[in-house]
Parts: C-alpha cells; structure tokens; sequence
C-alpha cells in the first residue's frame, strides 16, 4: 500500500478514467497523488482482518429500506431529454465514429 | 512594520434575516407581500452579487410566478404554507427545471435539466419562492469554494477569507441575507464547514433522511442535502419540509419526519453530552478551542450532564473518507462524457477521443485529482489494498460512534480546526485542504446527523461554529442542543 505511484501509473490511470492529461498535469497529478498516498497508508496500521466492509451506512442496525415495487413507469418525456444532447436527431444521440480505420 | 491587513478596514456584508415567524406574520397580515419580498431581494443580490459571487443565475420568473400565488392566497384570507413567500436559494448540485444546472463545472455548460430536485418540489409546495442557483466548489468537491469554475465566493463576514465549501454559495447568502434560507449539499462537510465559517446555522440530516433525487452525485453512499438558515429554530423547519421517503430515492427513509421545530423548543436539561477527546487535540486553534468550551460550560448550566467520551478511530477518518469518496466520485463522474447533455469538445474525430477531450476540458484540478485518486484506488491490484481497507475502517468508526451514543444523547466538537482561512492560503496544497475537514467526515462516514450552530467569535470576529451530532434520526435532540447552545452564545 506504499507503492510510489509513476508517471505511467498515472497515464494508465487517466486512460481509465477517459482523461487525457497535458504533460504539465501529469507531473502535478504525480505529485498530489504520492503525498495523498503516503497519507491513505496511515491505514495499515489498523489490523482489519474479519471487520466486514461497510458499503452503506443503511447496513448499520438503525436503518430500514423501502424499496419500490419493480413495475414499469412512464419517465421522462424523450422530447423534453434529447434536446440536451449536443448532438441528436430527437430519437437518437449522434457521435464521432467508434472505430478508427 | 505594519502589515496591510493591520490599515485596511475589512469589507463586511453580514445582515441578519428576518426569522421565518416574523416575515410569516408580515405577509399573513398584509404588511408585505411575497412579491415585494423576493423583489427586494433581488435587489440587494443585484448590488452585492458582483462583490460575493453567490448567485450563479437567477429564477425570476418562476419565484415571481409563484409569489403571486402566495399573494392571492394571502388576500383571499386562506391558511399559508409553512413557507409562504420565504426567499430560498439552491446550491447548483440540484436540478430544478428549465434552470441553468452546472454543478460550478464548465461541463456542465449549457444544460437545463427537464426535471425538479425533490427538495426543490417540496420547498416549492411548502410555498417556498425560490430565487436563484447558488455557486460552490465545483461537482461539490472542495472546502473552501475556490475549485468553482465560475469563480471564488467571498466570506461576507471578511471578503478576503473563503465562505468554506463545498456549499459556501449557500452559507454566505444567508449571512448576507441574499436568502433567508438556502439548501446546500454534504459529503464530508460540505453543509456544516461553511455554516461555521460564515456564522450561520447548518444541517447535516442523516443519511437517507433527505431524498437525493436530483441531486447531481458526488459520493453516492455519502451525500446529503441539507437547509441552512439564520438560526435553528427556522432550520429546523426547513428540514421538516424536505425530510421524509421519496419513491425516487431507495436509499430515502420511511422513518416518520418529526415536528423538528417544536422539539428544538424543548429544554436540553438532563440530556447526556459527549465531548470526545480526539477533537480537541493537536491542530485546534486555541481560540476556537476557547469559543467552544464557552459552548460546553453552557451547556452545562443549562441542566446537561457533559460527559467525555473517546473516539479513538478519529485520525483514520480523513484517509478513509477521501478513498470511499473518490471511488465513488470516479465511478459517479463517468456520466459526464459529452454525449447526453453539456459540454462536448468541438473537434474529435473518434468517440473515444471526444470522450477524453471533452473530460480534460470540461472538468478542472481538484475533479480530476479526485477522479484519478478514485479509478487508482478502485483499479485492479489496489482495490483491495485501498478500498476495502476503507470501507473496514468505515466499520470500524460507524460501529465507534454508536457505541459512544449508547451513553450519551448528543456529541459536541468544533466543527471546524480554524476560522475561515484566507482566498488562496491553502489552494495550493490539496492535502492541507482535506486534513481542515477533519471534523466533519466522520459523521458522514458513519451516516449520522449534525447541525453547525454558531458559537462565538475569534478575536478578529471571525465566526465559530460548534457541531452538535446526534445519532441516526435523532435530528431532534441535535437541534434542541443546538438550540441551547444559540440561545446561551448569542442572546
């Protein structure tokens, strides 16, 4: 958990991320991310075996869920949606092309 | 040697809102209207809006439209609602309809949501008159307002220092009575950092207490939306509207929604006050430490047995909270991709490429750093290493605090470790930012209730702010303690 993070890492994981970062960010993002990581490995210290993760706090004893039926319902109008779009022809989102030839 | 800050008179715009008992009183008895009200403040936001940045659009014609309808009703005699022709502002992380939503994100431009936030909905239907969208730090992400993309807000109380954020649009309109109340937005502060900051009261409901529909997510097992006001007794009342199950959010609670306001009316004698250690330790500014003892000893002397109480998970909050956020913040951002609504970047001639371009343009620094830190954290290798260590630790303090609530009936520490800090003093360091929010993620992580009342001033007058936590879906007792707490420190 204290693996220095390179600048391929942080390539890497901008790619993930679909975020494309000039050089000049990378170098700052490299920097930010080391110091924020040296501190995130505070956690090893606590032994955490057996402890059950916690993705929701409504997990906890004093929550109580009420989910909806699963039915089908009308939603939002597709002409009230579509208009957001920066480019549609009303049904359908348009975008640049998907393969590269 | 005198410093410049020593000769210059500090540029104040604090100005108490009337209480919602008294405009209530006003318009039921003809001596204003909800129109002349939201028009006048319209106007002081025209004024004083170019010095603070609040405001990032205005909703006149649908404040003005529904301020008539208030009106009508008051002329014809009928029952108001409980908030007729109150002046409202929303943070910009809720949709409401037709009005410009951006999050304070330039990917964001453009949109105009067709739907309303259930807060928004049930504001409007309590009679509410909501006038515009509020600035914050951008997609909520930041403590001090200062990562909007439309620009810093400034602290009313001093215009050289940061509101706090991520909500410190919506703190410093009601310090500036640009609003006589305000929602804002908390994933591990966000409502109750600013309210300290800026003087004022703010809300932290418990997690699911308040419905996250429309609201633009962040961390989606964090967030809540919660009201601020000039005092407790009115944000009281304010989440008494907005609380309560929405079928449009699961993780929204059936839980009956309590007469907030009237048990914050109740006397605090014989309740049982934590102090836990770990708050008052290394880091706290020694006036604030003062401020909220004075606090305490009120508390004290109005009948409560205060009691110390040990939390001693407290350092791990802060690396626990900025994994669980950013892992949720990587995975609820990818939405944004310039395709269904916003920003898209002109010239990309492959979808994956106008993906990435439109990303890199659209978001700024501190969206990104979080992202990275998130797709890292959750990424093949580390997941297990950072995130479900994160999410054991979570555990881990949730399972702490309600131990400590088995013995006590409200919990109360400085919300923040310093006054409101100067524009640009801490942007620079991103850590330094996450370690000011030391006080506050804890109760986000472990889902409980909060309100920040004001406690005292520095010596410089810088606000204070004291964070009274209660147990899950004990709002009422945080606000009753709340309540003591305002009515002993500030009259």
């Amino acid at each position: 958990m204290t693996a220095k993070v390179t600048v391929n890492d942080v390539e890497r994981v901008a790619e993930l991320a679909h975020l494309e970062l000039t050089p000049d960010e990378s170098a700052h993002m490299l920097t930010d991310l080391n110091a924020i990581l040296d501190y995130v490995a505070e956690l090893n210290e606590l032994d955490t075996a057996g402890v059950a993760p916690l993705a929701q706090v409504s997990e906890l004893g004093s929550f109580v869920s009420a989910p909806r039926p699963d039915l089908s319902a009308p939603s939002l109008d597709r002409a009230a949606v579509m208009p957001q779009a920066p480019e549609s022809d009303g049904a359908f989102f348009k975008v640049p092309k998907v393969i590269e030839r | 040697m005198r410093l410049a800050s020593e000769t210059n008179t500090v540029e104040n715009f604090v100005q108490k809102p009337k209480t919602l008992a008294a405009l209530r009183v006003e318009i039921a008895e003809g001596r204003t209207t909800a129109a002349d009200l939201a028009a006048g403040y319209y106007q002081r936001i025209e004024k004083i809006n170019p010095r603070l940045n609040v405001y990032l659009s205005l909703t006149k014609e649908r404040a003005l439209e529904q301020a008539a309808h208030i009106d009508a009703l008051a002329a014809k005699g009928d029952p108001l609602p409980p908030l007729a022709g109150i002046p409202v502002g929303i943070k910009d992380v809720l949709v409401m309809k037709g009005a410009p939503a951006t999050a304070a994100s330039k990917i964001l431009k453009g949109y105009r949501p067709p739907y309303d936030a259930t807060a928004v909905t049930r504001l409007e239907a309590a009679g509410a008159v909501l006038l515009g969208k509020i600035n914050c730090d951008e997609f909520a992400m930041g403590s001090s307002n200062e990562n909007s993309a439309y620009g810093p807000v400034r602290n009313p109380v001093d215009t050289e220092r940061v509101p706090g954020g991520s909500s410190g649009g919506s703190a410093a309109a009601v310090a500036a009575n640009m609003a006589v109340a305000t929602l804002g937005t908390d994933t591990g502060g966000s409502i109750r950092q600013p309210a300290s900051f800026c003087g004022v009261v703010g809300v932290l409901p418990t997690y699911g207490r308040v419905s996250r529909y429309g609201l633009i997510a962040f961390a989606s097992s964090l967030d809540r939306v919660g009201p601020f006001a000039g005092n407790v007794r009115d944000a009281a009342t304010l989440l008494g509207v907005i609380a309560g199950h929405d079928a449009h959010d699961a993780t929204s609670s059936p839980a009956p929604v309590e007469d907030y306001a009237a048990e914050s009316d109740k006397p605090v004698e014989g309740l049982k006050i934590g102090v836990p250690d770990e708050y008052f330790a290394e880091g706290l500014d020694t006036e604030v430490r003062a401020a909220i003892q004075k606090g305490i000893d009120a508390l004290q002397a109005a009948g409560c047995t205060v009691k110390r109480v040990s939390l001693p998970h407290t350092k791990y909050a802060i690396p626990t909270y900025y994994l669980v956020a950013t892992a949720e913040a990587s995975a609820n951002l990818a939405r944004f991709d310039g395709v269904r609504y916003g920003y898209r970047s002109p010239a990309s001639d492959t979808l994956s490429a106008m993906y990435s371009h439109s990303r890199d343009e659209g978001f700024g620094a501190e969206v990104k750093r979080r992202i990275l830190l998130g797709t890292y954290a959750l990424s093949a290798g580390y997941y297990d290493a950072y995130y479900l260590k994160a999410q054991q630790v979570r555990r881990l303090l949730a399972e702490e605090f309600l131990r400590a609530f088995a013995d006590v009936d409200a919990i109360v520490t400085p919300t923040s470790p310093m006054p409101a800090f100067k524009l640009g003093e801490k942007s620079g360091d991103p850590l330094a930012m996450y370690l000011a929010d030391i006080y506050t993620v804890t109760a986000s992580l472990a889902g409980l209730c909060g309100v920040t009342v004001p406690c005292g001033a520095t010596s410089a007058g810088l606000p204070v702010g004291m964070q009274v936590l209660g147990a899950h879906f004990r709002e009422s007792t945080a606000f009753r303690v709340a309540r003591a707490v305002e009515t002993a420190m500030n009259g």
